[in-house]
Parts: structure tokens; sequence; C-alpha cells
């Protein structure tokens, strides 16, 4: 779960990392009067949750109260890559002697936590890990002890930052590190951190990502989730225990397991078919399951073929096969369905389905074959 | 011969009174897996399925049965804190098939099981199948046959699949283990290859990849180096779009990294023939 920049600082603000002064506003009159608030110029800063906000016009500069109403104005109508706006930060404006990176992620080759810095900060650090990856200082952090005052000075040694600064920077690093593992994230960045004309640090830019799996011990984190980030038709799914994902595709698919799910499409795209989705309805896949999965693949109008690929082992075949029926008679699709059933009981499974108007296929090459040729006839 | 489970394994169940534990410790048993007790705090000196004794704490089972395998049925939340327990009451493998554990958890786990030198197997995963000898986990038993095929795979039911499609043609397995679909898990490809590559009774090796991270490639690095045994390969994931996480928790292509191309590439240089669909695995081995 992605949060937005101000969600971030504010977390960031709560383990002691400076951050500057501002709010969030979602229309053009709080804007002004925040700017008011804060005095001097500010920076109105578009809050979605896509990277590239800069590029698209979604972060201004605004000299006067005025100015920031205007701006904030245009930003708030702004779609930034499919996105709309509906709120905007508005920050005091710094004045920025140097920029730096620091961010902690999980590394998974490592098996650690890492945490990353760079001297060469504000830019998109995936492009400066690529081009140049020796500006990258990488600290793995023992998730048993946590980090170390020495690795936080190996880190600003390493990054050439300037001595008066170590001590504030290893408040920060340490704050970093505990909103990291305080609130489950698998990335927490300061991007950048700024070093201010009056030399102060302060963090600029925030942006953290809370692993889905934890979200269960941090409510309050959880209600932070922005739907608008998310495809419809994926909340819906989430709510009945299904993992789905929309692709550009015609052919819906419906699969039990991950990994033959994304098998699935494959195959389709092996044989020159275009998949619609992913979806894994998991074990033990009852009618309910099945029909709202049918439900929900059958929203998308460019669905003009569905394929069942079920594997039985634990799960019986027949028993998937009665849930299919029923749910056929709940939702009443009317594209051609293809269904595959192997495994236990697969033979019950195929006779039960004879009855209805489905083309069963036994082999995951043939149920691909008969995909394709079904939506090619439509 | 098999790797890391054979008829000498003595099992423990943990949350051997929930649901699935109940219900999987009842395949196991039906499948000649020599199930010595389970745990489920607070239900200590109780029995399921007639003769299994249920404890309070794994150190006590441990000491009552002389287990030396666990696997853990516990939910996500509290899994890790199993793991945990496990591994302080001296148990040498530990197979979680429990989804959804927190990655820093993950993260806790290994690096401590690292310090103590203990085996994981998952989690996320379907757990390991000894055709004839031993089931410890959830795959079907009555998809496959006692063989020469080495099997490991990131996932479940594609596992299973491919289980199936061997026994069709007559080939059967010496051991099968799902190490998981996490990003973080105990046993990696490479464990399992080196495992493999040293077992008797293992003459070919099946390893069903998927995208996200780089362990298919480190494995690519590990076969053209040190595997005497030929090894098919095949690759899920092909059409998955970057940036989303299909299913399981490591399928994901982040930052250009985790691409099945890449991966098929590095395995063919490696000298694995890659299936470009499971069906056509069989055929490969032969």
């Amino acid at each position: 779960m992605k949060l937005h920049e101000y969600q971030s600082k504010q977390i960031f603000a709560r383990y002691g990392v400076p951050i500057p002064k501002g709010q969030v506003a979602s229309d053009a009159v709080h804007a002004k009067e925040i700017a008011k608030e804060l005095g001097g110029r500010v920076v109105v800063k578009s809050q979605v949750l896509v990277g590239g906000r800069g590029k698209a016009g979604g972060i201004r500069l605004a000299k006067t109260p005025q100015e920031a109403e205007e701006v904030a104005s245009q930003i708030l109508a702004m779609e930034i890559k499919g996105l709309p706006v509906r709120k905007v930060l508005v920050d005091e404006a710094a004045n920025i002697e140097k920029e730096i990176y620091l961010g902690i992620t999980n590394d998974r080759a490592a098996r650690k936590p890492v945490m990353m810095a760079s001297a060469a900060g504000g830019v998109d650090i995936e492009e400066v890990a690529r081009v140049s990856p020796e500006k990258i200082i990488k600290v793995h952090i023992d998730p048993l002890l946590g980090i170390k005052d020495y690795q936080t000075r190996d880190i600003a040694l390493g990054i050439e930052l300037p001595k008066e600064h170590w001590r504030a920077f290893n408040q920060i690093a340490f704050g970093l590190w505990r909103a990291y593992l305080e609130c489950d994230a698998t990335l927490a960045e300061i991007n950048p951190l700024v070093i201010t004309g009056d030399n102060k640090l302060v963090a600029l830019d925030g942006k953290m990502l809370l692993d889905d799996n934890a979200l269960f011990r941090h409510p309050d984190l959880a209600e932070l989730r922005d739907l608008d980030a998310e495809v419809q038709s994926e909340i819906e799914a989430r709510k009945y225990g299904l993992t789905f994902i929309k692709l550009g595709g015609n052919i819906g698919c419906m699969v039990n397991g991950a990994g033959l799910a994304m098998t699935t499409m494959d195959i389709i795209k092996l044989f020159g078919g275009e998949p619609a989705n992913f979806l894994d309805i998991g074990g033990g896949a009852g009618a309910d399951k099945v029909a709202a999965a049918m439900r929900i693949i059958l929203t998308d109008p460019n669905v003009k073929a569905i394929l069942f690929n079920i594997f039985g082992g634990i799960t019986r075949c027949d028993e998937v096969a009665r849930g299919i029926l029923t749910a056929l008679e709940e939702v009443k699709p009317n594209v051609p369905m293809i269904v595959r059933l192997v495994g236990t009981n697969a033979e019950e499974g195929r006779r039960l389905l004879s009855q209805a108007k489905m083309i069963t296929a036994e082999t995951l090459v043939e149920a691909a074959k008969k995909s394709v040729a079904a939506v090619a006839q439509v | 011969m098999s790797i890391l489970i054979n008829k000498n394994t003595r099992l423990l169940v943990q949350g051997i009174t929930g649901n699935e534990g109940l219900f999987h410790t009842q395949q196991m048993v039906a499948f000649g897996t020599n199930v010595v007790g389970g745990t489920s705090p607070g239900k200590g000196g109780e029995w399921v399925l007639g003769n299994i004794p249920v404890f309070d704490s794994v150190k006590v089972a441990v000491e009552a049965t002389e287990a030396n395998t666990i696997v853990n049925f516990v939910p996500a939340r509290f899994s890790a804190d199993a793991i945990f327990e496990a591994a302080d009451a001296g148990i040498s493998l530990i197979v979680c098939i429990t989804e959804g554990l927190p990655v820093q958890d993950m993260m806790r786990v290994r690096n401590y099981l690292d310090q103590k030198g203990i085996r994981m197997v998952g989690p996320n995963c379907p757990g390991l199948l000894t055709p004839g000898e031993s089931k410890v986990g959830i795959i079907p038993g009555n998809i496959s046959i006692p063989g020469n095929v080495g099997v490991v795979s990131r996932s479940g039911t594609l596992t299973y699949e491919v289980l199936y499609a061997l026994k069709l043609v007559g080939m059967g397995v010496s051991t099968c283990v799902g190490i998981g679909g996490d990003p973080i898990n105990g046993t990696n490809f490479i464990d399992c290859l080196s495992l493999f590559n040293a077992d008797p009774a293992t003459e070919k090796v099946v390893m069903i990849g998927e995208i996200g991270g780089t362990d298919e490639e480190k494995a690519a690095q590990y076969i053209s180096q040190y595997m005497t045994k030929p090894v098919v390969s095949f690759i899920a994931g092909q059409t998955a779009p970057p940036g989303k996480r299909m299913g399981h928790a490591g399928a994901i292509v982040e930052g250009g990294s985790g691409l099945a191309a890449d991966k098929v590439k590095a395995l063919q240089a490696a000298g694995v023939k890659v299936a470009s669909h499971p069906e056509e695995i069989p055929s490969l081995l032969k």
C-alpha cells in the first residue's frame, strides 16, 4: 500500500525527522489561507500516488497567498497519469543548498533491510542506481539488532556530508529506521533530504510503501489507503478474498492458484490471444466465490470469452463444477465459456458441466487454443 | 532416497486443531506420514484423529515425541512466533505453509534461523512430497508416483499440474519441494538444486520459477558451475504487467528487475531446457 507524500512526512515527523511547515488543502481557498499563515513563498504540491509530479506541472512555487490560490486551483483541476488531484500540500519554500537521497528498503537477495544514501539527491534514484551505482552508499541492517550509530556515520562519510551535520543526520537516519520498522514499511524514503541556506537538514519530500500483509497490526495506517489509485474491480475482488488484476485483453481467466493463473495468461498469449485479467480464486472455490469472480470478470466490456482452469488437488473438481453451475444460474453470462478441469474427480466434474453449454478441454494447450478460437468467432 | 523428508520423518503439526491443520493432518496420515503429535496452546492433553496427542508447546511436544520436523499451519499474525518457538525447541526442519507473513517478520525469522543453522521451507508454500514415503504439507498425495525426477517450485497448483503431467506419462518423482511464493523464504532454488545434485535417487530436476527477484538467475549460475544432472525449467509470468503483485507476495517486477524473459535467458545460457508451457516439460525430460 502506498502512502501520499503528506502522510509519509507526517509519519517521519512523529519519529523526529524535521519536515517543512505545511498543511494539506482540498480547495484553493484553503490553500491560500495556509499560504497566508506560513507567510513568504510556498510550494504547492499535488498529492497523487504516482511519480513524476514535478515534470507533469503538479509541483509549483507561489510567492504570495493569491498566487498560491491560483496555482492550487490549477493543480486541483489536473489529472496526473490518469489520477485526479484531490489534495495539495502547501509547504513553506525551502532555501536549498544541497540535495541528498536517504531511504530504507527490503533487500530481497540479502534478506535484510538496506539503508541507501546518495549525495546525488533530488533525482530519480533508480536512474542514479543504473547510470552511476558508485554514487549510492548501501548499508545492510541486521533485522535482529537494528541500525547502529557507526552505520549512520559510515553513511555520512560515504556521501561526504560535512561533519557539522553528522549529529542531525544520525537523528534523521534513526527516525527513518524507526518509521520503517514500526509501520512495517517496505520502503521509507526521503528524497530530497536538503541542507538549507541556514544550514539545517530538512526532509522536503517523503514516500512510504507499507506491507499489506502487516496492516492487521496497523489499523490506523490501513485507513490511509487511497482508493482513487486503484482499479474498481480490484477493490471489489479484495472484498471476496480474490486476487484480481485487470489486463488489456479479451479472454477472461478464472484459475485456482497464483502460479497457474499466471501460466494460464501466458499460454493464452502463446497461442495468439490476449488475457483480460489475472484471477486467483484460491482453494475450495465455492459457488459464491465463483459467482463473484464471474461478475467481476464480466464488468470488463472487452471480455469476449471466459476460460476456467481448475486443478483439483485437495479441492475436488466435482465441487468446483457445482460451484460453476450455481454461479452460472445466478450471473447468466452471455459469452462463450471454456472449462478445463484436471485432477481429483475431474471426470465427474466434466460430466456435470456437459449439461451447461460450456466448451470443455482436457489439456492446457487445448483450453488455450479453444479460448482463442472462441474469441475469434465473436 | 529423497531429500529433506523420508520415511524416518517424525512430524509435528503446529496449529493442529485449526480447520486447515486438522484437515491436512488427516490427509498426511492417510498418505502414510508419521505424524507423532501436534501443538495448540491451551489444548494440551487433547487428542485428534483418535491417537495423535496435542501439546501446549513445541518444547514439551519434542520431549515427548522426539519429533524432528514441524509443519506450520498457524495463522499469519502468529506464525513468526510459532517458527521461533519451533527453532528454540530444537526442530531441525520447519515447513511453513501459512500465507501472508509480514515481510519484516520473515527477515527476522530467516536471520535467526541462519544463526542457529535450522532449515525452513516456505512460508506461503505447499510443502514437500516424497512419493511412497512421506508428505509434509498440502500437496495432494494422489497426483504423483515414486521416481527419479526432483521437482522444486515457487508455486502451488502449477506444481501439481507438473506432477500430474509427469504421472500421466509414467514419470515419477524423488522429492517435490514447494519453496513458496514470498519474497523472503527459508529455502531457495540453489539449496534444493544442491540437495538434488547429491541425492542418488534423483537423476533429473524440474525447476519451476516465476517473475520477481533474481533467484532463478542465481540458480542458473549455480547450474552452469556445479549441476551434474539435467535441469528442465518453466517460468510463469511472461505476460505479467510490471509493478503488480501477481497473487504471490514475491511475484512482482520492480524497477526492471524480476522479468520472466531475463530468467529464461539466464537459464538457457546455463544449458537448461526451458519449456514454453508446463505440458512440454515431460517431453523435455526424456
